[in-house]
């Protein structure tokens, strides 16, 4: 009985699920991608108004911050690591996914992945750009930054190598430019279309600069692919040393709930865990607004969603072990750090945390929810909003009750604190917006790739199970 | 000098309209011996560069140079700003405390690698190059679409108008043409 496969079109000769709907034709695939960002469409103008204005509440924010310094936001003398440290965590983590997707899944020869990939790789490098903008404005002066790096200087002084916040100044910056390059790695063959389909001359030198005069020379695309796939190497352990590097920021540290040699592996999943929600909460939208349905298909969906229930629930077993390891380890501060997590002042982040995202994502074990684009929008919300919760919970309830009692206080953010996050949505939206509207959204080349007339030894005969002709 | 009078001619465009004609047309053309010419797809056609006959690409090399630059630069730095230039006991580490210096190394390593795969790989390609003569060819712009391309070079000891071009229309070509330098 065929019912795990009654909902897809099947290929007829591999008999797995199609990748591209509807058996299109090559040029086909050109027009679908590339009429969105030709067409102007007044659902993406609403998007970008919007975007744009909580960009502006950025600029508010920081602003006042700039003119006022770090006082404005509610940190304390025991929580010196608020909402600023919790937003950068939490936007780094976003950027997770699209690396797994673009190398991870590529090393792994997952073919689904080229429907997802571009967007993906643009929400990771949006995602850097607003988690760098923390510890910038966190340090306080700004301007100073510069003093992270080797640079020599008058004092004949170097930055502390041993520090893990200096490792993830190199950890950080290296993943964007990484990113950066594989972004547009991937992005040349597709820029080359937009250059032979430009109706205008601006566009045409426009796409056609950035094109660099690709000609699809097959000489060209042996050293292409081997550099893709060096990158796609690099890019896997590199994406996960970044997050354990974010992790060993608390690790390292001596303060109970957060020296633990767990957090490296948590981390990570439950990066790729947030990640892939985001994923989800762009492409959803996307490929209704743009009509990429036959693309990115309900099987891609479904395949996200099964990542975030196995990363989710991995994220469930490292919350448990936490508390395991707290009470086994016979440690009284470790064991208090943990009851006053769940029990504690902050009790109440710590139990959206757990409902977020280890109770919710067990929906997705239902195939009719998992396969719903309202059942998978509505999680991925959820899990955006836990994954939030979990570095605001390990940050502010080891920070807010120490060793010392009298040192301990209470930590509640400002409007400012408020402002800047909503801000960060802003610009983070405002670039995927700007995005979506001047470059493909999908890697053409690569979905033709994975077609199955691109196959050198496929015959139009073959494919007659398709209810269509795509000759 | 006196300008001559016709353009001079860069080869044979030849056009195709699917993976699986352009990948036999190829083998045609490489068992006839020819060197300068090349095959233009819109996507990586599997296997294509052996049906050329084409060498395995030399980027990795050009990679792993590049990653133990990186890697050594990052150690270096590391171990003589900590022991020769100002050291400094910090949290009472030995000096050279290499344990410490292990992800800066692996994170410049990584970056140096990566710049390595994306500049080599267009130094290999000698991109950017924004003027080819095969984009004056009108047909040819299709390539980034839907159809499949093979050129030979008029600079090939081979070359021959007539005889090339009938082993190109012979190779299932739906169109072939002359292209200008």
């Amino acid at each position: 009985m065929a019912l795990a496969h009654q909902y897809d079109e099947l290929d007829p000769i591999s008999g797995r699920k199609v990748l591209v709907e509807g058996a299109p034709s090559f040029h086909e695939v050109t027009e679908a991608v590339c009429n969105p960002i030709e067409v102007p469409n007044s659902r993406w103008w609403i998007a970008f108004l919007i975007s744009l204005s909580m960009l502006g509440v950025l600029g508010l924010a920081l602003g006042y911050l700039l003119w006022m310094g770090t006082g404005i936001w509610g940190l304390n003398n025991p929580v010196a690591w608020g909402w600023a440290i919790v937003n950068f965590v939490f936007w780094v983590g976003i950027g997770h996914a699209g690396t797994l997707i673009s190398a991870v899944l590529f090393l792994f020869r997952q073919k689904w992945r080229t429907s997802i990939n571009r967007a993906s790789e643009a929400m990771t490098l949006f995602a850097v750009i607003c988690a760098l903008l923390f510890p910038t404005v966190h340090a306080g002066r700004p301007w100073v930054l510069y003093w992270a790096l080797p640079i020599p200087n008058q004092m004949d002084m170097w930055p502390n190598f041993r520090s893990p916040l200096l490792w993830d100044v190199f950890a950080v910056s290296t993943y964007f430019t990484v990113s950066l390059l594989f972004w547009y790695v991937g992005l040349i063959p597709d820029l080359a279309t937009m250059r032979d389909r430009a109706k205008t001359p601006a566009r045409r030198f426009a796409y056609g600069l950035f094109a660099l005069g690709w000609r699809g020379s097959t000489r060209h695309w042996v050293n292409y692919e081997k550099a893709y796939m060096i990158l796609a190497g690099l890019a896997t352990p590199l994406v996960l040393s970044v997050h354990t590097i974010v992790s060993f920021d608390f690790a390292v540290s001596q303060l109970p709930g957060w020296h633990t040699t767990i957090f490296p592996p948590y981390f990570v999943a439950g990066a790729i865990f947030s990640g892939f929600a985001m994923v989800l909460t762009l492409l959803l939208p996307l490929r209704a607004w743009f009509k990429l349905e036959h693309l990115i298909t309900v099987k891609h969906l479904e395949n996200m969603a099964k990542i975030i229930l196995l990363t989710g629930t991995m994220v469930g077993y490292a919350y448990g072990m936490e508390f395991f390891i707290a009470w086994y380890s016979g440690n009284p501060y470790e064991s208090f750090a943990f009851a006053n997590r769940a029990f504690g002042d902050y009790w109440w982040a710590y139990w959206i945390m757990v409902s977020c995202n280890v109770i919710t994502p067990q929906l997705i074990w239902f195939k009719n929810i998992r396969r719903s684009v309202v059942w998978l929008f509505i999680i991925s919300i959820f899990v955006n909003i836990g994954m939030w919760f979990e570095r605001f919970v390990i940050t502010v309830t080891s920070l807010h009750h120490d060793f010392l009692p009298s040192s301990w206080d209470y930590y509640s953010p400002t409007v400012w604190d408020m402002a800047t996050f909503l801000g960060s949505f802003g610009l983070f939206f405002t670039l995927f917006c700007i995005f979506v509207r001047f470059l493909p959204s999908i890697a053409i080349a690569e979905v033709k790739s994975v077609m199955p007339q691109a196959d050198p030894h496929h015959h139009p005969a073959h494919a007659g199970g398709h209810g269509k002709d795509h000759h | 000098m006196s300008k001559p009078t016709h353009k001079k001619s860069f080869g044979l465009l030849a056009e195709y309209d699917t993976a699986a004609a352009v990948f036999h047309a190829c083998e045609q053309v490489r068992d006839a011996g020819y060197s300068a010419w090349d095959s233009y797809t819109p996507f990586a056609v599997h296997n294509l560069d052996k049906a050329m006959g084409l060498k395995p690409s030399v980027l990795p090399w050009i990679v792993f140079f590049m990653g133990i630059t990186g890697a050594t630069c990052a150690m270096t730095l590391q171990w003589w700003t900590a022991t020769v230039d100002y050291p400094i006991i910090i949290a009472g580490k030995p000096y050279f405390s290499y344990q410490a210096f292990v992800p800066v190394t692996f994170e410049l390593g990584v970056l140096f690698s990566a710049f390595g795969a994306v500049f080599g790989m267009l130094g290999l390609n000698k991109l950017p190059m924004w003027y080819h003569s095969l984009f004056n060819s009108e047909r040819f712009h299709r390539f980034s679409d839907d159809r499949f391309f093979i050129a030979i070079e008029a600079r090939d000891p081979k070359f021959d108008l007539e005889r090339t071009r009938k082993l190109l229309e012979a190779s299932g070509a739906l169109h072939v043409e002359e292209v200008e330098d």
